[in-house]
């Protein structure tokens, strides 16, 4: 039996490793993933900090994603455990929420924006049960949440980038989970929708919610971001931002990459300054 | 009872319930097959069944339906999986992988039944094409109180059973299931970190379709199923926005498919004096492709005709308001009218001379404009709306260049697309800022709002 297949409340694998620990919300223990035998991700070791938002950095193809979609079962793991709050993903997945990129779904979908984020509520509405009157008036609190109050029964495809981005978010927050993993919610987003999203993830993080973004502009991250992750192909860094957000570490990450380099630096010089 | 009822009921009315039970359950199934645009795959399904017929037959040495069934399902699923470890690795696209599998597996079945089982199926190609729907015939009692007799019902031809079943398994399967199809369709990745496994789902969509097909295209063909698989669902997309509406919009279209195209291909032919009947499979197809054409063409949002019309209108509502703007820039320069051959040339003939022409005409009946002696002059009422168009006009071009760092020589253009989004809505997002000054970058007075 895989680590995955076990059953709900199976004692904690990493209980036993001092390095790890039952309350973090998620604890990933040498997890390498391969597409086509090709590894992408090698011997990642990752303990998240409760409470706090962590941007997920890296250059294109780093494994940032697949990161993500590991932890969530989405992909096979070669090899790795991985838990939530010291538990398999099964047991804990109620308590898991997950946005996927904007890309990853077909917005000429005949569902309406509402439609979207009662998905969020699947999870506790369970197999066969009907989305109730209840779960829909829970999604629409969740769209006002999000400044999309107005545009509940709008065709998801008449919204605009921004729009649908807040949508998902919405979602998110229906799923009333206490980790979530976001892939890029900041994608392609207008500044209103830029502004709405941080406002919810500070919300997030003041209830004590973990919140996992891969994020892809440096400037950014010490503004937005507690910690954060820098990977390339496996975990350059990890901690703190004022630990581990350090040009080194950036150079490290991104390699030979001068133009980002230059970003890089720009972005730690400012961080440094604690503009 | 009538002999011509009895004739009816014998006759026409086994093929007719088949038939548009067959179409039902495709319909239906279908719905989600178009969404995740895999509609191919009742045609790779439909036509991959036969090496699954022969080799059921192989087995067991009979042509009972239910090993047959079997093998069919059988042969379905393996497509279904081919299919998949196809795309995933030899890294085509889907289409390209359904095409493979089936036409493989196709010839497979062609070369095992001459070799083991040639006598004993008999399948010609008009058949797996064309369906036999005309064979099915039931000789019903001629008392209607005797119809609900065991003896009576089970002669009713197998395949109105069969595909009865059909439409109940498709019709539990999406009620019961409805929520948890619309998210693995949607967004497989949610609805498994949700506890909704999109392989368990997909896989479960997949056998109710390899079911549907194997049940129908013995009695319809694969023609009907593959038409039926796709057409009233993409009709009924055409003609909702949601879901649920889809799904029933589709049922009844098929429906409607089924029995008119029935009745038109058993009875039309002899209304327009003509002998023999036509291939009701064949006729209930082209139903259903005329049906997907008017929706395409006459579907209340997405069609093409309310398209086309919202379209017209929007460059005659653009070519109205160029118009009004000319005139009011002429009222500045000191012509109180102009010619209307001038008009022309000053709103660059915006949508060809025709829009012009009728743009005028509009202006004129909204009391906008007046026309004078081959003149043409703003009414009070124009006045107001032609100030909003400059206005409107004026504060984008100041926008563009004190925000957006445009040369004041390269704005006009830009604010003479711009000017024309003044619907409320849109207003909110596009409405400028107040500039500081009421002058615009050609040093013109912006109007007051």
């Amino acid at each position: 039996m895989t680590p995955q297949q076990l059953p709900p409340g199976a004692r904690s694998l990493l209980a036993g490793r001092p390095e790890h620990s039952n309350l973090s919300p998620l604890s990933v223990h040498s997890m390498t993933v391969a597409y086509n035998r090709k590894p992408v991700l090698w011997d990642v070791d990752y303990d998240a900090p409760a409470g706090s938002l962590i941007a997920i950095v890296g250059p294109n193809g780093a494994g940032k994603s697949t990161f993500i979609k590991a932890c969530l079962g989405l992909v096979p793991r070669a090899s790795g455990v991985v838990e939530f709050w010291g538990q398999p993903y099964r047991a804990a997945r109620s308590r898991v929420g997950y946005v996927p990129q904007r890309e990853a779904v077909d917005w000429d979908f005949p569902v309406s924006a509402l439609d979207v984020v009662c998905m969020g509520r699947y999870g506790r509405i369970g197999w066969l049960r009907p989305v109730t009157r209840g779960h829909r008036r829970a999604a629409s609190v969740c769209l006002e949440r999000v400044g999309l109050g107005g545009l509940a029964e709008r065709q998801i495809s008449q919204l605009s980038g921004g729009q649908q981005q807040r949508v998902f978010l919405a979602r998110a927050l229906a799923q009333e989970a206490d980790l979530y993993f976001m892939d890029e919610p900041f994608a392609g987003v207008d500044a209103a929708t830029e502004r709405a999203i941080v406002d919810v993830l500070r919300e997030l993080r003041s209830r004590g919610t973990t919140v996992i973004c891969v994020h892809h502009d440096l400037q950014t991250v010490p503004q937005y971001f507690d910690h954060v992750m820098l990977i390339n192909m496996r975990v350059v860094a990890a901690g703190a931002i004022g630990v581990a957000f350090t040009s080194e570490n950036l150079q490290r990450t991104y390699g030979g990459r001068l133009t980002l380099l230059a970003e890089a630096s720009e972005a730690v010089a400012r961080a440094e300054r604690g503009s | 009872m009538s002999p011509g009822i009895h004739e009816f009921i014998s006759i026409d009315l086994p093929p007719m319930l088949a038939g548009t039970f067959a179409c039902l359950s495709c319909a239906l199934v279908g719905n989600f097959l178009v969404l995740r645009r895999i509609s191919l795959m009742g045609d790779a399904i439909s036509h991959s069944v036969l090496p699954g017929l022969v080799v059921a037959f192989m087995l067991t040495g009979t042509r009972a339906a239910f090993p047959m069934f079997v093998g069919a399902a059988a042969a379905g699923l393996l497509t279904v999986g081919l299919v998949e470890l196809l795309r995933r690795y030899a890294r085509i696209e889907p289409g390209a992988a359904m095409g493979v599998v089936f036409s493989v597996l196709f010839a497979l079945g062609v070369l095992l039944l001459e070799r083991g089982a040639g006598r004993h199926v008999d399948l010609d190609a008009d058949c797996v094409l064309n369906g036999v729907l005309e064979g099915m015939i039931w000789f019903p009692p001629s008392e209607w109180s005797e119809f609900a007799t065991w003896q009576t019902l089970r002669e009713v031809p197998r395949q109105v059973w069969t595909l009865m079943a059909a439409v109940a398994v498709v019709g539990v399967f999406v009620v019961a299931l409805f929520k948890e199809l619309r998210i693995v369709c949607f967004d497989p990745g949610l609805a498994t970190s949700q506890g909704y496994p999109a392989s368990l789902l997909n896989g479960g969509l997949m056998l109710v379709v390899a079911c549907v097909t194997v049940a129908s295209f013995e009695a319809v063909g694969s023609i009907l199923v593959i038409a039926m698989l796709i057409c009233p669902a993409a009709s009924a997309r055409m003609l909702t926005d949601r879901l649920s509406s889809q799904v029933v919009v589709s049922g009844v279209i098929a429906t409607v498919c089924g029995v008119s195209g029935y009745v038109l291909g058993a009875f039309g032919p002899r209304w327009l004096g003509f002998d023999n009947a036509l291939s009701a499979s064949g006729m209930i197809t082209v139903v259903a492709g005329v049906v997907m054409t008017l929706s395409m063409l006459f579907g209340p949002q997405h069609g093409a005709a309310v398209r086309f019309v919202r379209r017209v209108r929007f460059v005659l509502t653009i070519a109205r308001e160029d118009l009004l703007g000319s005139l009011y820039r002429a009222q500045e320069r000191g012509e109180m009218s102009l010619a209307i051959v001038e008009v022309a040339d000053a709103t660059g003939g915006a949508g060809g001379g025709l829009a012009v022409r009728v743009a005028r005409r509009r202006a004129i009946l909204r009391g906008q404009v007046q026309e004078r002696a081959g003149r043409v002059s703003l009414t009070e009422a124009g006045q107001k709306e032609a100030a909003s168009i400059i206005r409107s006009h004026r504060l984008w071009e100041s926008y563009l260049v004190e925000r957006g760092g445009f040369a004041p020589d390269h704005v006009h253009d830009a604010a003479m697309r711009l000017e024309h989004a003044r619907d409320t809505e849109r207003r909110a997002r596009l409405e400028p800022p107040q500039p500081a000054s009421a002058i615009d970058p050609h040093d013109r007075p912006i109007p007051p709002g």
